[in-house]
């Protein structure tokens, strides 16, 4: 009999015991490091949970091996192999001869090289021991796992079904990165939050701090610092190859093997997770079995080939319903098809390339999943079924979407009308009353009367109640994205709370996998000024200017336009733009209307350059592309005009102080006339003060672009610091409530001056205004020129590789 | 086809894009919300607007100048208007980003 010797006892080698024991021919050897046999790996997620027990999960128990007389090292790591002398080194020192060899030694988890990660309770999730160390935790105590992928997400979810307090921290923006999209990330997440399991996205470790050699807390890179009894490690595996380098193998990211599982040596065989094949390494069972079972075959002499087949994904987190398959990436010429039931928090996402699924993603739902894993696996053709498809095998004909499932969704508690507090409930009873009209809704419930911008929704309540007996005036969507108009969008955003895109692209039903140029920068802006501390911006929904911080050009290079409060500089300020313009060769350099300079012509790499340089005396971003606080243009005022009545330069320094860096629905520019000649031109600006010997005049809506406004006046006030007060209260009445894009006179058109007026007159409204813009600003107001000063973001401003270069070598 | 990798995935955000220079001209490489690459020539036919700076969103972009909006997979202009842009081959793996070697601009190794 010829010696076999197999390394590693995971899944894929005990599916080939099983393979080369049932042929027979073999003395074999069985070596694990760990010290026992084979057990379904898979299933520890459940023993963790308390839904399963360690000897549940057993595939083979030491009769087994008995039985098919294996020796087993259990317990015994192999040291070395030598190939020429056809032998393996375990502990014990004594080389064990092999006639053939099959390396199955897995993977290893991915420890992050934190400081302290070699603190006592810091752990992988890999193996039996890890899950003890993770039941050993009483309810109550805190574990904090790295990682937001499957094991991260099935370890979470088994520590606090055990009532332990679970914090996951994730790098990236949504959980399961590689198996979902965004929808299904943002409904997984809700779901876990729901339950009580805290997620932070977008986090990124940065330190493991430790008390007497043991974990303590786990501070992340923006300072917060998760306090832990245990941290896990779910980032990842990576092949386990060093044993096999060593003997002199070819190793990549993996131990290569062709399609017999054969490495570079003839007599050495690899399969499991620590193979590579054509460039792919595995992690899930399926090819691995597959594997198991193609190398018992070359083993016996018999010609087997190993072909990667498509497999699926389910996350064993018992109540969350989600599932995945195929192939999201690298393919031409697909399209997807997307339903989304925001009511039932259900989303199903499917890929299609020629007439054919190739990928599947779904939550809340995944009754239909095997049927589409089988429509990818089979190559079917749908073309004929495609209407349909998304609806499952049991669909034929039947409802179709309900372009108002989002209102109907809302609860009863929900507020539509926030000028009047009117909510859902109160305006279906006044419906059902009798009130069938948006007028008679107004009549009796005062919603939509004031500022009118949930008119929209009143109306589709109407049309939801009464049924066809309604009949709905055409509002204006948003984009092809969605049926719901800005209006509409704004009002849900506030009141079903949502505060990502991707819940606005779930809860709202939009028809695209994530919107587009028209409705994105829209969406974010309207995020960022209703939830300013709990969202975060987004700035690839931005147009390339507000994500530059620079004008593009019609040649594409940019303009710089520093600030200059109120117009004032100083001679060193000029001296460094005069020095800017010389050391980037800026062709033309323009004193603007606003009362600064341009430097225009500047190339998109220099940017984050010629920042640094203007930063260094003082100056910081204009602003000048934002839709966002532009200018405060001032005349002299009472310092040196002999007509001056006030301090208008003073006043338009403040002001620009204390309103910049804000983002707003469109532009808006400012002026202070320190007398009504007004010399700042104060009375066609976005908001104008014109300041007068008893007090300060504040209008606003005023235009001089494609139309042509005069100031309406909005109030008269005595104090310097009520004008402050007034201005800064209808500023943020604007980000609150208008449309992106539109300027303050095209929304005060819409809303009408008289509710503006009693808004900002009314002394609690104010004030809560003043402290919302403050909240904004706490958050909003840094210059962006000096966050992008440092060297790994200018690089993100040149070119990713320029091959110019690598040809000419 | 040879293929150059050309940088990681992660130097592009997610719905973003960057511009590479090759002897042939600029190339915008798109990274699309399902963690696929995309590249294709970085200059709008319409008035020469940098697509690198568009806003991405599904498997298009939109060119920052006037609103053109490409279709990534094959460079055609989408609605109304009509043009095309050149599309080259591009592909990720183990987290790089590979483009087509010929891009080089000369017969490559």
């Amino acid at each position: 009999m010829q010696n076999l010797v197999i390394i590693g006892a995971g899944m894929a080698a005990g599916r080939l015991v099983e393979h080369v024991t049932e042929a027979g021919g073999w003395n074999t050897t069985l070596f694990n490091a760990e010290p026992r046999g084979t057990y379904d790996r898979i299933m520890l997620s459940p023993v963790l949970a308390g839904d399963k027990t360690y000897d549940e999960i057993v595939t083979h128990a030491p009769a087994f091996y008995e039985a098919r007389g294996v020796t087993c090292r259990f317990g015994e790591r192999v040291t070395a192999i030598d190939r020429a002398a056809k032998t393996v080194t375990g502990t014990d020192g004594i080389p064990l001869p092999y006639d053939k060899l099959v390396i199955a030694t897995g993977s290893n988890p991915f420890i992050i090289p934190l400081p302290g990660h070699d603190l006592d309770g810091v752990i992988a999730y890999r193996d039996l021991e890890d899950t003890e160390r993770m039941m050993a935790l009483a309810p109550g105590q805190k574990a904090v796992v790295i990682g937001g992928g499957l094991l991260g997400l099935e370890a979470a979810a088994g520590m606090h079904a055990r009532g332990v307090d679970v914090t996951v921290v994730h790098l990236m923006g949504h959980l399961m990165e590689r198996q979902l999209d965004e929808a299904a990330g943002y409904l997984l997440r809700k779901e876990l939050v729901g339950r009580g399991i805290n997620v932070m996205v977008s986090n990124n470790s940065k330190e493991i701090l430790g008390k007497d050699g043991h974990v303590q807390a786990l501070k992340l890179e923006n300072g917060t610092e998760l306090p832990c009894d245990l941290l896990v490690m779910a980032v990842g595996i990576r092949p386990a190859t060093a044993l096999a380098a060593e003997a002199g193998l070819a190793t990549g990211r993996g131990i290569h093997v062709d399609d017999q599982m054969i490495t570079s040596d003839a007599d050495v065989l690899a399969i499991g997770e620590c193979v590579e094949h054509h460039g792919q390494i595995f992690g899930l069972v399926a090819p691995l079995y597959e594997q198991a079972k193609v190398a018992a075959a070359t083993l016996a002499g018999e010609s087997a080939t190993f072909v990667n087949r498509e497999t699926a994904t389910k996350l064993k987190v018992t109540g969350c319903d989600l599932f995945s398959a195929g192939d999201f990436a690298e393919a031409e010429g697909r399209e997807d098809i997307v339903f989304r039931d925001p009511g039932r928090g259900i989303y199903k996402r499917l890929v299609l390339e020629n007439n054919r699924v190739i990928g599947a993603v779904m939550y809340g739902d995944t009754a239909d999943g095997g049927w589409f894993h089988g429509l990818i696996k089979d190559g079917t053709d749908i073309a004929e079924m495609r209407e349909t498809l998304i609806f499952g095998p049991a669909f034929q004909g039947g409802d179709v979407l309900d372009p108002m499932a989002a209102v109907a969704a809302l609860p009863a508690d929900a507020e539509i009308c926030g000028c009047n507090g009117v909510c859902k409930g109160r305006i279906v009873e006044a419906i059902e009353g009798g009130a069938d009209t948006l007028e008679g809704v107004r009549a009796e419930t005062k919603a939509s009367g004031s500022c009118g911008t949930c008119t929209g929704l009143v109306e589709q309540l109407l049309s939801a109640t009464l049924g066809d007996a309604f009949e709905m005036p055409a509002a204006q969507p948003v984009c092809g994205c969605t049926d719901l108009s800005h209006e509409d969008v704004r009002r849900l955003i506030k009141s079903k709370e949502l505060k990502s895109q991707a819940a606005v692209w779930q809860e709202l039903g939009w028809t695209t996998p994530n919107g587009c140029h028209v409705c994105r920068p829209a969406v974010n802006y309207y995020l960022l000024a209703d939830w300013p501390v709990e969202y975060q911006d987004d700035p690839q929904s931005r147009f390339v200017n507000e994500r530059k911080h620079a004008n593009i050009q019609k040649d594409g290079t940019f303009s710089v336009v520093p600030r200059m409060w109120g117009g004032i500089t100083t001679a060193n300020e000029l001296r460094a733009i005069a020095d800017a313009a010389d050391k980037f060769n800026v062709p033309t350099v323009k004193v603007t209307g606003g009362q600064r300079i341009d430097l225009l012509g500047v190339r998109g790499e220099d940017l984050p350059a010629i920042w640094a340089d203007l930063g260094k005396a003082g100056l910081v971003s204009g602003h000048a592309y934002a839709k966002g606080l532009r200018t405060v243009k001032t005349c002299v005022g009472t310092d040196h005009c002999r007509f001056g009545t006030q301090d208008s330069t003073g006043l338009g320094v403040k002001l620009e102080k204390a309103l910049w860096g804000s983002w707003t629905p469109h532009k808006v520019k400012m002026a202070v006339s320190g007398c009504p000649r007004n010399c700042a031109e104060a009375t066609c600006k976005d908001v104008g003060v014109v300041c007068v010997d008893s007090g300060y005049e504040i209008g606003v809506g005023g235009a001089a672009g494609m139309d042509l406004k005069e100031i309406q006046p909005l109030v008269k006030v005595e104090t310097e610091e009520e004008a402050m007060t007034h201005v800064i209260a209808f500023v943020q009445l604007y980000r609150e409530n208008a449309k992106y894009l539109d300027r303050p006179y095209k929304w005060i058109a819409k809303v009408g001056m008289d509710w503006v007026r009693e808004r900002i007159a009314d002394p609690g409204e104010r004030q809560r205004l003043v402290e919302a813009f403050a909240l904004s600003q706490s958050i909003y107001q840094k210059d962006p020129w000096a966050e992008r000063a440092d060297d790994k973001t200018a690089r993100a401003f040149g070119p990713l590789a320029d091959l110019t270069l690598e040809a000419a070598e | 086809m040879s293929w150059i990798d050309i940088g990681a995935l992660d130097d592009i955000p997610l719905r973003g894009a960057r511009k590479v220079k090759t002897k042939l001209g600029c190339v915008a490489i798109f990274r699309t919300d399902d963690q696929t690459v995309f590249a294709t020539s970085n200059t709008c036919p319409h008035k020469g607007g940098p697509l690198a700076e568009g806003i991405v969103h599904d498997r298009k972009v939109t060119c920052p100048l006037h609103n053109w909006v490409f279709d990534l997979e094959t460079g055609e202009a989408l609605g109304a208007d009509d043009g095309q842009i050149e599309t080259f081959a591009a592909k990720v793996e183990a987290g790089r980003i590979l483009i087509d070697a010929a891009l080089l601009g000369q017969q490559a190794a």
